[in-house]
């Protein structure tokens, strides 16, 4: 509540001083990519704008063979209920992370609201009774690094047929334990590929590599796939997140390079 | 005195056509967008200096080859390895919790930023140049041009003392080896940047998967990325040798002014 807050006063005094300074700055939602008067953000949205247009939307990201998969590094925050292994560690979620962890998140839940027919919290059981995609891909890593790993979830896809999209939904919005919020768009969002993992390699996904589920969204940077999932909202305007997204901390919001 | 000046810069300007304002248009524009991606693409490797080959790469591998660019590239204190399958050599998962140097936000925007301003330069540059025959009557180079024993004679004229100062005058025609390296830096490797860094791209290559298959993978194009980027370097010092060498400010007005 307290961040929340923080959140509020922040774009208040952004908007203050963007109006002040003349510069067209627009606050927690829109309709597009935010540029922030940015040159570096213009190119990003370029590279975004460009692709959607020149891409065919539902090209599938190269899928291995199990004998190709490697080594995985789990960087970031590896266990969000850990300060000393999180580095956006949460005072709000961590402990309850904590938690779900200690009851190896029997009664851990992900909600799924907004703007949806029907709101409705999946428990990890549900979502492994859902049908899943299993699938060997590639993890590219801003840093510049790569790995590749065995996945299995359920489709993105599946999880909100589920609830029933209302029309005019545009973004989804992604909050994890350690405090991200990040959005994808519906060409993403319902792209085969992306899937709320719960299984890697055979196994139930690793805490380090973000249980009891994480996004993967495979025709993007590894950044974009959040791990620690806690609650999905969808909505019809692009949401910046502020200081807990990624174009606030200096990162491109769409990394499909 | 004054006569054999004006008889010389006569037979100069007869000699040496300048350089045409859209030449130097995107020279300038291809020169700032270059050192631009030369200074973030240094910044982006420092944050994993460390080179590859196939589709996957990362601290618990082997590296191909490794810089000491920053800490990054230590094989790093990784904590809590997990083995996926309990067989010898499989793969493993590792924590790393320590931060790194890493500049990544601003460096690859900035560097893909110039990438596009790269790519808009060139298409205007293959677009004029080819229309207006610049590349055909000055940058290819003949095949009678390529032969070692020319290439040899006109490399042995440039290291020629009296072949310095003042020499060359700014512009076409051009030596038969500066045509090759122009040649080779606009046909080869910024292409070859061009294509390498597309194949580092997740969604190109969800839709161009042979780029993968091309360069053998992910890691492959970032490795050949880097070897192209050294071969460029290398021009880029050779080009601003002969342009200090064979009288700076006369290059320079020929480049910024066209005579």
């Amino acid at each position: 509540m307290k961040k929340d807050r923080k959140r509020i006063l922040r774009r208040t005094f952004l908007k203050g001083a963007a109006s002040s300074a003349g510069v067209i700055l627009a606050g927690c939602s829109e309709s597009d990519p935010p540029t922030y008067g940015n040159l570096l953000r213009m190119g990003d949205n370029l590279t975004f704008k460009a692709h959607r247009l020149l891409l065919p939307k539902h090209s599938f990201a190269r899928e291995y063979d199990l004998t190709e998969i490697t080594s995985v590094p789990a960087i970031g925050t590896t266990n969000p209920s850990n300060p000393n292994k999180s580095p956006t560690y949460s005072e709000a979620h961590g402990p309850v992370y904590e938690k779900f962890l200690a009851r190896n998140f029997d009664n851990w839940t992900l909600g799924v609201t907004g703007s949806v027919e029907r709101p409705a919290a999946f428990t990890l059981s549900d979502l492994k009774r859902m049908q899943s995609r299993t699938q060997v891909t590639r993890h590219t890593c801003e840093e510049g690094w790569s790995a590749i790993a065995q996945w299995t979830g359920v489709p993105m896809r599946n999880l909100l047929e589920a609830v029933g999209v209302k029309p005019g939904a545009r973004y989804v919005q992604l909050f994890s334990y350690d405090d991200w919020g990040d959005c994808i768009d519906m060409v993403d969002a319902l792209h085969p590929q992306t899937i709320i993992a719960y299984g890697m390699n055979g196994r139930n996904l690793p805490i380090s590599h973000g249980a009891p589920v994480r996004l993967r969204l495979e025709k993007q940077l590894g950044y974009k796939s959040m791990k620690f999932l806690r609650q999905i909202v969808v909505t019809e305007e692009f949401d910046d997140h502020g200081q807990f997204g990624h174009i606030q901390n200096g990162w491109s919001w769409y990394a499909g390079i | 005195m004054a006569e054999c000046d004006e008889l010389r810069e006569a037979d100069m300007s007869v000699a040496a056509r300048g350089h045409r304002r859209w030449v130097r248009t995107c020279h300038w524009l291809t020169a700032l967008s270059f050192l631009t991606l030369v200074l973030t693409g240094i910044l982006i490797l420092a944050v994993h200096p460390r080179l590859y080959w196939g589709e996957a790469g990362n601290s618990l591998m082997p590296a191909l080859l490794e810089f000491p660019l920053s800490n990054n590239h230590r094989p790093a204190q990784f904590e809590e390895t997990v083995t996926f399958v309990d067989v010898p050599g499989a793969p493993i998962s590792a924590d790393r919790t320590y931060s790194i140097f890493n500049k990544n936000g601003w460096a690859r925007s900035l560097h893909f930023l110039a990438a596009w301003i790269l790519v808009a330069v060139g298409t205007m540059y293959f677009l004029l140049g080819g229309v207006s025959g610049h590349i055909w009557r000055d940058i290819v180079p003949r095949l009678q041009e390529l032969a070692p024993s020319s290439l040899w004679r006109n490399i042995r004229e440039h290291l020629k003392p009296e072949a310095k100062a003042g020499s060359a005058g700014g512009g076409p025609p051009y030596g038969n080896v500066q045509k090759l390296a122009y040649a080779l830096v606009v046909f080869v490797a910024l292409p070859l940047m061009l294509i390498t860094g597309l194949t580092m791209s997740p969604a190109v290559t969800a839709t161009f998967p042979f780029l993968l298959d091309l360069f053998g993978g992910y890691q492959s194009a970032r490795t050949v990325h880097f070897f192209a980027f050294s071969f460029l370097i290398l021009f880029f010092v050779v080009h601003i040798t002969m342009v200090v060498t064979t009288g700076f400010r006369n290059q320079m007005r020929a480049m910024i002014l066209g005579k």
